[in-house]
C-alpha cells in the first residue's frame, strides 16, 4: 500500500550489498510478505492467486508443447496426435494445457464477478479494473488462437466464422479479413501466424499482470465491506502468513478440481469434432465455440434485425464487442458511492439477475437459436401443390399418412406437390438470447447508473474492523 | 514552450529551438510510419499465395450427373456435369418467384466460340448463409430442388445453384472463370 513504510531489514552482508544496488528482495518483501491486507477477505478473494498459478501452468506446459508441435497444415494435426501417443508424458502435458485453458478462464470469470459484486472497480481502483479488462481481452484472444493450433475441424471452421465477423465491417472489412488470414482463406500462413501470436500473448498477459498487481498495491485490496483501510493496526493483517496460507489452501482445492478434469474428463469441455483433421470441403454440422465464449456468441446471434442503415450482421458484431467494451466503462457507469453490494439491497437482486443472464446466454450460445424452449402447439405437415390444371395451393395435415397420400395422388394426377413442415409458434433460444442480451446491456447502461442515485444503502459498517466487531466498538479513527 | 528564453549564461533562439522540435517530431512520426508499414504489410497475402489463386480444370473428367470439388486458395468450388433433366429443371422454372432471381443462362460462361455448354455448371462451394460447404450428389443429398443441400442450417439450392429454400440470402456465386478450350475451364479467385 502506498504510504506504508518498508519493514525489510537486510541482515547478511550479501543482502545488504544487493539491497543498495537492486532492492528486489525489498520489493518482494513489501509486496508479498509485510503487505498490509484487509483482515476480512473471504475465499472469493483467493482467485487472484489462483489466476497467477494458472498463468504459470499455461506458460510452462505451453513452452513444452511448442517443443513438439509443428505449425503447418500438413503436420499440425499429426504432431498433436504424436504428442498424445508418442512423446513421453505428452498426453499429460497437453491435457493440462487444454484443461488449463478452461480452468484459467473459469477462475477469471469468478474473479470478475467478485469484482462486480464488491464494487472493486470503483475509485480509487479504476485503473486496476481497466488493466484487468485488458488481461481478459488478451486471454480471450490467446484462447481463440490456441484453439486453432490442433488443426481439427472446429479449429478451422471456428476460426473461419470468427474471422468472417471482421468482414461485416463496412468498407475495410474484406481487406482486414484477408490481412488477418494472409490469403483468400484460413490456410497454412494463417496457422503459422496464429502459432506465433499464441506464443507471444501469454507473455504480454504476464506483463499486464505485473501492472495489475502494481495498480492493486497502490490503493491496497478492496474487501467485502468496500470500506477503505482507516487504521492499519486494526483493519489489516500482513499478507504473509495470513493470506499466503489462505490463498495456498484455495489453490490446493482448485488444483484438485483441475486434476480431476485432467485425469478423468480431459475432453469433456471440448468438442469431438476437433479430433477430426481440418477439411475445408466439409463443414461440421454444428459449429460452436468453446464454452467460455458462448455468452458472446449468443449475443452475436441474438441480433437478427437491422437498426436503421446498420445491417443485422454488423450490428451483431457491434453488440458482441460492445458487451466487452461496456466493462471498460463500468467504473464511470455505476453511480453508487457504496462499493459493496452487501449493503445495496436492490442492486444485489439485479446482480443476481446479471449472473443468471450470463448463464442463460451461455446456454443459448450452445443451442441452435431456432430450437424451441417452450412450444405453443404442434408442428404440422403442409403440402404445397400445383395440380394438373395449373392451380396452386397448399393443405395442412396433422398426420404423415394422409399428407403423403395427398401428395402422391396430386402427383399421379399430373400435378406437382411437395411436403414440408409448418413449424408451430414457440418461445425459442433466439428469443431467450434477445431478452438476456437486453438485460446484459440494461444492467450496465440503465440499472447501475440510475440505481446508484435512488437506492438507499443498508447496514454499512463504519470501518473494516467494525464489520467484524460491530459498530459499537470504539472507533479507531474519526469516521469519514 | 518555457517562457524564460534567456538565462544568465546563454541566449536561446526560440525559433531555432521550435524548428528542431518540429523537425524531430516529424522525423520520429515519419520514421515510425515507415517502419510500421512493412511490418503490417507482411501479413497480407504473399506472392506465392496470390499466384496459387487460379486453377485449370479438365471438365471431361466430371461424370454425368456428378460433380467434382476443387479447392483454390483453400476456397471450395463445384463443377457439376448436369443431366438433360437437371438442365431442363433449371431452365423451366419461374425465375421471378425465387429469392434471388437469376436465369440459368446468366449463370454460364461462353465457350471460346461464343456458344454455351449448359451441361457444365461452375459455382462457388460456400453456402451464402454462413460459409458452410453444401452436400451434393456424391454425398447422397441434393435437397428438395435437386441441386445442393446445406446441412448446417438447411438451405436448398437447385440444379443451377440458386437458393430456393432456407436461410441463405443469395445464390451460390459464379466464380470468375473462363473456358480456355471446349474441355478446360480456368477458375480464378
Amino acid at each position: 500500500m502506498s504510504g506504508h513504510e518498508s519493514t525489510y531489514e537486510p541482515k547478511l552482508g550479501i543482502t545488504k550489498w544487493l539491497d543498495s544496488r537492486l532492492p528486489i528482495v525489498r520489493l518482494a518483501h513489501d509486496s508479498f510478505v509485510d503487505f498490509p491486507t484487509p483482515k476480512n477477505l473471504n475465499y472469493w478473494y483467493t482467485f487472484g492467486g489462483i489466476l497467477a498459478v494458472c498463468l504459470a501452468i499455461q506458460i510452462i506446459t505451453g513452452v513444452v508443447l511448442a517443443m513438439h508441435y509443428t505449425a503447418t497444415v500438413d503436420e499440425a494435426f499429426g504432431s498433436v496426435e504424436r504428442i498424445m501417443r508418442d512423446v513421453p508424458f505428452g498426453w499429460l502435458i497437453r491435457n493440462i494445457h487444454m484443461v488449463g485453458a478452461s480452468m484459467f478462464i473459469l477462475a477469471v470469470y469468478v474473479h470478475m464477478f467478485r469484482g462486480l459484486y464488491y464494487g472493486s472497480y470503483k475509485a480509487p481502483r479504476e485503473v486496476l479494473w481497466l488493466l484487468g479488462c485488458v488481461i481478459f481481452l488478451l486471454m480471450m484472444a490467446t484462447a481463440f488462437l490456441g484453439y486453432m493450433l490442433p488443426w481439427g475441424q472446429m479449429s478451422l471452421h471456428g476460426a473461419n466464422v470468427i474471422i468472417n465477423l471482421f468482414g461485416a465491417i463496412p468498407l475495410v472489412g474484406e481487406s482486414i479479413q484477408s490481412w488477418l488470414m494472409g490469403g483468400p482463406s484460413v490456410g497454412n500462413q494463417t496457422l503459422q501466424r496464429f502459432f506465433s501470436l499464441h506464443y507471444l500473448l501469454p507473455f504480454m498477459i504476464a506483463g499486464v499482470v505485473i501492472l495489475h498487481i502494481w495498480a492493486l498495491h497502490v490503493p491496497g485490496n478492496n474487501n467485502p465491506t468496500g470500506k477503505e483501510v482507516q487504521d492499519v493496526e486494526k483493519d489489516t493483517v500482513p499478507f504473509h502468513p495470513y493470506y499466503t496460507v489462505k490463498d495456498g489452501f484455495a489453490i490446493v482445492v482448485f488444483l484438485i478440481i483441475f486434476a480431476a478434469f485432467v485425469f478423468y474428463a480431459p475432453n469433456v469441455l471440448g468438442h469431438a469434432d476437433n479430433y477430426v483433421e481440418a477439411n475445408p470441403l466439409v463443414t461440421p454440422a454444428h459449429i460452436v465455440p468453446e464454452w467460455y465464449l458462448l455468452p458472446f456468441y449468443a449475443i452475436l446471434r441474438a441480433i437478427t434485425f437491422n437498426i436503421g442503415p446498420i445491417e443485422a450482421k454488423l450490428l451483431g458484431v457491434i453488440f458482441m464487442f460492445g458487451s466487452i467494451a461496456v466493462l471498460f466503462l463500468l467504473p464511470w457507469l455505476d453511480t453508487s458511492k457504496v462499493k459493496s453490494m452487501r449493503y445495496r439491497p436492490v442492486a444485489k437482486q439485479f446482480f443476481l439477475g446479471f449472473v443468471v443472464a450470463c448463464l442463460l446466454l451461455s446456454w443459448c450460445g450452445a443451442e441452435n437459436p431456432d430450437n424451441p424452449i417452450i412450444k405453443m402447439g404442434d408442428d404440422k405437415l403442409v403440402v404445397t401443390y400445383t395440380d394438373a390444371a395449373g392451380l396452386e395451393g397448399s393443405r395442412v395435415f396433422e398426420e404423415y399418412a394422409p399428407a403423403s397420400q395427398f401428395r402422391d395422388e396430386t402427383a399421379a394426377a399430373g400435378g406437382t406437390a411437395s411436403l414440408g413442415i409448418q413449424v408451430a409458434p414457440a418461445f425459442r433460444f433466439l428469443h431467450l438470447s434477445q431478452l438476456m442480451t437486453l438485460y446484459y446491456f440494461a444492467y450496465f447502461l440503465i440499472i447501475l447508473p440510475f440505481l446508484g442515485l435512488r437506492e438507499r444503502p443498508k447496514g454499512e459498517p463504519d470501518s473494516i474492523h467494525h464489520s467484524i466487531l460491530g459498530n459499537d466498538a470504539p472507533a479507531a479513527a474519526p469516521a469519514e | 514552450m518555457s517562457d524564460s528564453t534567456t538565462t544568465a549564461t546563454e541566449n536561446v533562439d526560440e525559433e531555432r529551438r521550435d524548428f528542431i522540435h518540429v523537425a524531430a517530431i516529424a522525423a520520429t512520426v515519419g520514421g515510425a510510419g515507415m517502419v510500421a508499414y512493412p511490418f503490417i504489410d507482411q501479413m497480407n497475402a504473399a506472392g506465392d499465395t496470390k499466384a496459387a489463386s487460379s486453377l485449370e480444370v479438365d471438365v471431361t473428367k466430371v461424370p454425368l450427373g456428378g460433380e467434382i470439388r476443387v479447392l483454390i486458395g483453400g476456397k471450395p468450388f463445384f463443377l457439376r456435369h448436369r443431366t438433360p433433366e437437371e438442365i431442363a429443371a433449371a431452365v423451366n422454372t419461374d425465375v421471378a418467384k425465387m429469392p434471388d432471381p437469376e436465369t440459368d443462362e446468366a449463370r454460364l460462361m461462353p465457350l471460346p466460340d461464343g456458344t454455351y455448354n449448359p451441361a457444365i455448371l461452375v459455382t462457388s462451394g460456400a453456402c451464402t448463409h454462413l460459409g458452410c460447404v453444401p452436400v451434393g450428389p456424391a454425398q447422397g443429398n441434393v435437397g428438395d430442388y435437386g441441386g445442393w443441400y446445406c446441412p448446417c442450417h438447411g438451405s436448398h439450392y437447385d440444379t443451377s445453384g440458386r437458393i430456393r429454400k432456407g436461410p441463405a440470402p443469395t445464390n451460390l456465386p459464379i466464380p470468375q472463370y473462363e473456358w480456355v478450350s471446349n474441355s478446360v475451364v480456368k477458375i480464378s479467385l
